[in-house]
């Protein structure tokens, strides 16, 4: 089971959790299964054609999957997927 | 980045005023003279500006510029704590210069009290050696970004939401950039402002902070900085990590190649409209001001009066009457709503209630109205005894 972790203005797409346990063999099978169990979180993540958004940053421990396999970045157990979003507070 | 220390040399007041950095082996004299002959720019006189500046008055930059076109309010108190009470309708540039300048008399701020744009960027930024980007919008964190880039200036970035906080630092010599990391920025909407959103007080002055200790280290020339690094903040969970970060070879402004090669319009960038936006046209009879509400509620009118914030605003305070369905459970609560009902549907300032009008009419409800202004407008003109927020 990997970890992905939900960063706060996803969390309210996940009943609030700040990390759910997915099974899956690559972080793409992950993401899917985590947005077929929280439907609502499809569209924050993926694009019509089914791609990742490009504002959307997925990292597999501490490494960018875009300079891994992308989406077909192997996920074993113990490992931690995270999502980080642009956010653009500051005042 | 390491400035060149000109040669000047510290007063005998500032020998003693510095004296916790000159025996520091890592400043020293020489850090503190490069400190003195440094000149920072903060984009923003807000949360993360407030520590910003206050540290980096503290520490003796001796030139620190300050943009920022906004006055002081009252929910600005509970994290800007670079202003006061006493500052309330005061041009945040005055109120933090004179803070900064309270701290440390040595330190010369300078004033830059314009919306930072594409046509003034460059020349505001020019003579800076570091910005630091305390914005609150996409469309100046790309603009700063690009700038910082076109520029050669290192980007001190940091980012804030509800808990959870960035810093990096950007546009270095050999090291990423903003657009790197987030090529492209979300839609417009999809993540609140803090406005919108909340934000825990602290967490401006922890992220500020980060921000301000990059800047001296940039500034002398020592320690391992957040070049090529992200770090996430956590404070809920008091968490920090830290996510690598390439330069890529596809950036839009500072890869190989570049498409970007002067300033853009940054608010189409970012679908955002330049002026705010005009309210959409809404059919006759589709608004109701606050006014207009309590006579209906006075004469005992027949009509269902929806309150379409969150429980925990509702819980700050609430207009009588008023039946609580959160915008976001609208769409699948709408079939407890009688469509052939008279609704009013009022928030906190009349933007999600205008999208909770557009819901019900999609619907098929016949008889919607938005309330201008929200319950904001229900304080000013109906009952000031409801607190605003």
């Amino acid at each position: 089971m990997a970890k992905i972790l939900i960063p706060t203005p996803l969390r309210h797409f996940v009943n609030g959790q700040d990390a759910v346990e997915i099974a899956g063999g690559t972080v793409g099978e992950c993401l899917e299964k985590l947005t077929t169990d929280f439907g609502d979180l499809r569209k924050n993540l993926f694009n019509d054609e089914g791609k990742l958004r490009s504002f959307v940053n997925v990292y597999l421990n501490d490494e960018d999957i875009r300079y891994l396999d992308k989406t077909a970045t192997a996920a074993c157990d113990r490992d931690t997927i995270s999502i980080v979003p642009s956010i653009a507070g500051g005042r | 980045m390491a400035t060149t220390a000109v040669p000047v040399a510290l007063s005998n007041e500032e020998v003693l005023r510095y004296s916790r950095h000159l025996i520091l082996p890592e400043v020293g004299m020489d850090g503190q003279l490069k400190l003195k002959a440094a000149r920072v720019l903060c984009i923003g006189a807000g949360g993360l500006g407030a520590p910003l500046g206050m540290y980096l008055a503290a520490a003796g930059v001796g030139a620190i510029g300050m943009v920022d076109f906004d006055v002081v309010d009252r929910t600005n108190l509970q994290r800007q704590i670079i202003h006061g009470t006493k500052d309330i309708g005061r041009k945040k540039l005055d109120s933090a210069a004179e803070t900064m300048l309270d701290i440390n008399p040595n330190v010369n701020i300078e004033r830059h009290e314009v919306a930072l744009s594409s046509e003034n960027a460059l020349q505001i930024m020019k003579d800076y050696d570091v910005v630091v980007d305390g914005t609150d919008n996409f469309p100046t964190r790309y603009l700063v970004n690009d700038a910082c880039v076109l520029l050669g200036i290192p980007n001190v970035y940091g980012s804030i939401y509800r808990f959870e906080g960035q810093a990096s630092v950007f546009a270095t010599k050999d090291g990423p950039c903003y657009r790197c990391l987030y090529p492209e920025p979300p839609p417009p909407g999809l993540v609140p402002s803090c406005a919108e959103g909340g934000v825990l007080g602290i967490l401006p002055g922890m992220i500020g902070i980060v921000q301000a200790t990059e800047t001296v280290k940039l500034i002398l020339g020592r320690g391992e900085t957040l070049i090529g690094r992200l770090m996430l903040y956590d404070a809920m969970n008091m968490k920090v990590r830290e996510m690598k970060l390439r330069k890529s070879p596809e950036c839009p402004i500072c890869g190989p190649n570049r498409t970007i090669h002067e300033l853009i319009d940054y608010h189409q960038f970012c679908g955002v409209p330049k002026q705010p936006a005009q309210p959409e046209p809404v059919a006759a009879g589709g608004e109701i001001d606050a006014v207009g509400l309590k006579e209906l509620l006075d004469r005992n009118h027949n009509f269902v009066l929806i309150d379409v914030r969150e429980p925990h605003e509702y819980q700050i305070c609430r207009i009588p009457n008023a039946k609580l369905i959160p915008l976001g459970d609208l769409p699948r609560r709408v079939r407890e709503l009688d469509p052939a009902a008279e609704y009013v549907i009022h928030c906190r300032s009349g933007v999600r209630s205008a999208k909770a009008c557009t819901v019900l009419r999609d619907a098929g409800f016949r008889s919607v109205r938005n309330m201008a202004g929200g319950i904001l407008a229900w304080s000013d003109k109906v009952d000031p005894s409801v607190p605003k927020y």
